[in-house]
């Protein structure tokens, strides 16, 4: 009979507790994190092992050189700030609780609107030429984002597919613009080669009677590469500081939240949504034109480098606070970084880019992974039981 | 009958964490067989986390449960039903445009052809032997919430069970219905089954149970015979300490006239009418108390003055502002109301999803009525953290500290952040919607004691309840809704709850009469 076969079963070997009310403390919150860490770092050393006999010390020497090193650092660096700058463009949206999964398409349009001024209005001083550029990029971008903002308020339209949408929209018009003006040529290289117009370096550099580059002292606010840095810093701070302490920022929190519960402190949920898309897709904008200016100089579908869904993740994990996405950010670019100066290294002997993806893969699982762990505990079944069911 | 023959559920040191929170801790009681047992216990006490873990959706951290004297494992609801154990939830687990009969039959392990016909027969033969009245051919959407009830109790009679857990069964019944619950739950007594009721209202345990079980902050109390038992004796085990029991009910001083109400109409989404030609006055001074059967238009009715429905042409809201003036509310969003300077105050049903923001504490919730006070772009924060330390400590809000989130509250915190919050803009109109659903005594005291301080000071306030015995002790009139239209106003200190229960299920034919 079924009463007696439900008698014999022995409890569950484990079973998952929410943690309730009282939330972990931060200490062992952080430890859960670090040990995920670790142990993702011991599970990345045995695949590598595995994969190419190369011994963890060896392994990890590489990785770190690859990306801190010497010579190393600043592609880091670089390629960190651009993942933080997305990742901002997404936290007034992502804590909006709308789905922008656009920023790759949004970076990219506030690129191409860069490269289109940079194209045309050859005969503009430099720095009319910079700053048009850059408005131009910010509202392209803030139009490609309140689009389906415009579409989410009027009919309800799913926003994650919505966005997700342009962005195969604003690839294909890289592509047409890159094709445009290639012309003949086997490939389209820097736009404004010889001129520099549009560049941001054009704003510092000088040049003799004959129109050829005077020689510079080297000093860091001659470096593009610094003001691309320095920039997203400012625009992290100043994001921060919008979600913490504005009227606007606290609406966008509320929104978030519950709609219903903005509705009822009068707060028009609508507004604020295109507002806050308007804004989302205009920092992807500027993130275009500062790829385009101080980066690239030229337009390619890879200009935001698939960073733009990579910054999901980064919003996700750093829940949307943005002086914790700067250290995500940090931390993946230079997984990646590392793992592509293994695949260079040990290409030869099998470690193949595709290995070095399935590492960045044990890595985000784990950590991301560890979040769970945070609201959740495994309750095993406790040995005296298991004794009294058998 | 020996006594180890007479006990059906024996649970032995029983314990439930969550988190840190001890849900049930080392729960030892004993439940007959053929008896209904009243499981009694203020909110947050462990009774639903105790029943929940004899159907199978917790797994006790320790501790045994016997049943008929054997040692079980209960893993799952299947084990459970297969123990002859159901449970009818406070949310009932129904499939909407199922009939009676397919939600009857759903999860029953059978042939892979359903036979509807020997179903039907078969629960037609169940409703005969208990006294049931139910349409197994009805779909479940037709329903009111009492047939539901009905069916989850057929569903869990069907499959077997000899041990019934009711969650709160009355909670969203009427006095008549309930009657009628309690007269078919004695049939299953009769028949030998075991019937444990969960519920806090200690007029219906003394009615119906045999035996009182007492959880007090998820510790086992006491079982009392219920025929020695009175009300103050179970609030006092229920509570640990002399309750109280009487709520005050000061004669209005010069009530006057602060809202006009005139020819409400709220259509629903798919056209179908909520809320119908709803007239009446609020007055200053006075609790105006708002009854009906949950879902009839107490919400819209609220919604509608706060400016967040939608609502039909030629309804009118008229605010008469203290300083003469009268406003005209319809048409305006909550901002707009705010602005004309109309001192309304709303506490919403939904306190989580409506009034109050989960994820903020009490400061952040503060900021909703507050943020816009400066004229920069900044949003204010000084005198919301000022505003939440008061509310805090004149309430005796039990929270870790000001930012924690609200969500992680108790209900009756939650609900003192949100009543503090709305009694704190000095308002001239206070709407209430089910103020002390889920709190336990001590804080629906401490709610009521708030709205009747509002009423001295000349506050319109508006109390829509659902526990009749509440509304006829607290309120001045009391207006009673039915299908969304006005079924009469009576006077709050000569009504009773029978003739109140009445008016929310009977409609007069010619439509509701004020005679307030």
């Amino acid at each position: 009979m079924a009463e007696q076969t439900v008698k014999t079963k022995k409890a569950p070997l484990f079973h998952i507790v929410g943690r309730g009310r009282g939330q972990l403390p931060a200490y062992l919150a952080w430890g859960i994190r670090v040990g995920a860490f670790l142990l993702a770092l011991l599970l990345n050393a045995a695949f590598v092992y595995l994969v190419v006999q190369v011994d963890p010390l060896t392994f990890y020497q590489t990785m770190l050189k690859g990306a801190f090193g010497e010579g190393y650092l600043w592609a880091t660096v670089k390629g960190a700030a651009k993942l933080l700058c997305i990742a901002v463009a997404l936290a007034p949206a992502f804590k909006m609780r709308f789905w922008n999964i656009g920023a790759e398409g949004q970076v990219l349009v506030g690129g191409i609107a860069a490269a289109i001024i940079m194209f045309y209005c050859t005969n503009l001083p430099p720095v009319v030429i910079i700053l048009l550029m850059a408005v131009c990029s910010i509202i392209a971008g803030g139009l490609w984002g309140l689009l389906p903002a415009v579409f989410k308020a009027k009919m309800d339209a799913n926003e994650t597919l919505f966005t997700l949408m342009m962005n195969y929209i604003a690839m294909n018009l890289v592509n047409y613009f890159y094709y445009l003006w290639r012309g003949p040529k086997t490939a389209l290289g820097k736009i404004n080669q010889t001129t520099h117009r549009g560049w941001l370096s054009s704003l510092w550099e000088e040049r003799d009677a004959n129109g050829f580059l005077v020689q510079q002292e080297e000093s860091l606010f001659t470096n593009s590469d610094f003001w691309f840095v320095a920039i997203i810093i400012v625009i992290t701070v100043l994001m921060f500081f919008y979600l913490k302490y504005t009227k606007q920022g606290y609406e966008i929190a509320v929104v978030g939240e519950s709609r219903n519960t903005a509705r009822y402190a009068g707060i028009s949920v609508n507004k604020v949504m295109l507002r806050t898309m308007i804004i989302s897709g205009a920092v992807c904008g500027l993130c275009g034109f500062l790829v385009v200016s101080s980066q690239s100089n030229t337009i390619s579908t890879s200009m935001a480098g698939g960073y733009g869904f990579t910054a999901i993740i980064v919003a996700w994990l750093s829940k949307f606070n943005t002086f914790t996405m700067a250290g995500v950010s940090v931390l993946i670019v230079a997984l990646e970084k590392g793992a592509a100066q293994m695949a260079n290294q040990y290409g030869s002997i099998g470690f193949s880019p595709a290995a070095a993806d399935v590492m960045i893969g044990i890595m985000l699982l784990l950590i991301v992974g560890s979040e769970f762990f945070i609201h959740y505990k495994v309750a095993f079944r406790k040995k005296t039981k298991e004794v009294a069911a058998v | 009958m020996d006594t180890q023959n007479k006990i059906a559920v024996s649970f032995r040191g029983v314990t439930k964490t969550f988190g840190s929170v001890y849900a049930n801790r080392d729960v030892t009681m004993e439940i007959h067989k053929g008896e209904i047992l009243s499981l009694l216990g203020e909110n947050g006490s462990g009774k639903t986390t105790l029943m929940n873990m004899l159907s199978g959706i917790y797994c006790p951290d320790a501790g045994e449960i016997y049943l008929d004297g054997k040692q079980v494992t209960i893993r799952s609801p299947q084990d459970a039903h297969a123990l002859g154990i159901g449970m009818i939830h406070q949310h009932f687990k129904l499939v909407d445009v199922f009939t009676a009969a397919e939600n009857v039959l759903l999860g029953v392990k059978g042939r892979e052809i359903l036979n509807v016909a020997e179903a039907t027969e078969k629960i037609n033969t169940i409703c005969r032997t208990y006294g049931f009245e139910i349409d197994p051919s009805m779909k479940v959407y037709d329903m009111t919430v009492s047939q539901k009830q009905t069916l989850e109790i057929v569903k869990a009679l069907y499959r077997g069970a000899n041990i019934l857990i009711l969650d709160e069964p009355t909670a969203v019944l009427t006095p008549q219905e309930t009657d009628k619950l309690f007269s078919v739950l004695r049939e299953m007594r009769k028949d030998g089954k075991t019937v444990i009721i969960i519920t806090h209202k200690l007029h219906e345990v003394l009615a119906v149970s045999d035996r009182v079980a007492i959880l007090r902050k998820g510790e086992y109390v006491d079982t009392v015979e219920t025929a020695t038992a009175n009300e103050q004796i179970l609030t006092e085990l229920m509570v640990g300490q002399k309750v109280e029991l009487n709520i005050e009910r000061p004669a209005p001083e010069n009530p006057v006239l602060r809202l006009q109400v005139e020819h409400l109409t709220v259509k629903g989404h798919e056209g179908e009418t909520v809320l119908e030609d709803v007239s009446f006055d609020a007055y200053g001074g006075e609790i105006l108390g708002i009854a009906g059967i949950s879902g009839c238009g107490q919400k819209e009715l609220l919604e509608s003055i706060a400016g967040l429905q939608h609502v039909e042409a030629g309804s009118k809201v008229l605010y008469d502002a203290p300083d003469g003036t009268k406003e005209d509310l319809i048409g305006k969003d909550p901002k707009k109301i705010k602005e004309l300077g109309v001192a309304l105050s709303f506490v919403p049903e939904d306190r989580l999803g409506m009034g109050l923001v989960g994820g903020m504490g009490m400061v952040g919730n503060m900021q909703l009525r507050n943020y816009t006070m400066r004229k920069s772009i900044l949003a204010e924060i000084k005198h919301s953290k000022e505003l939440a330390e008061q509310i805090r400590e004149e309430l005796g809000v039990v929270t870790p500290s000001l930012n924690t989130p609200v969500r992680r509250l108790s209900g009756g915190n939650v609900q003192k952040v949100l009543v503090g919050r709305e009694i704190a803009s000095a308002p001239a109109v206070l709407m209430t919607a089910y103020a002390v659903r889920g709190l336990d005594i001590g804080a629906s005291y401490t709610i009521y004691h708030l709205l009747n301080k509002q009423k001295a000071k000349g506050v319109a306030v508006i109390f829509v309840g659902e526990d009749l015995d509440v509304l006829v002790a607290l309120c001045d009139r009391i207006m009673v809704l039915c299908d969304g239209k006005v079924n009469g106003i009576v006077d709050g200190r000569t009504a009773t709850k029978e003739e109140i229960g009445y008016l929310m299920t009977n409609l007069k034919t010619e439509g509701g009469e004020s005679n307030g």
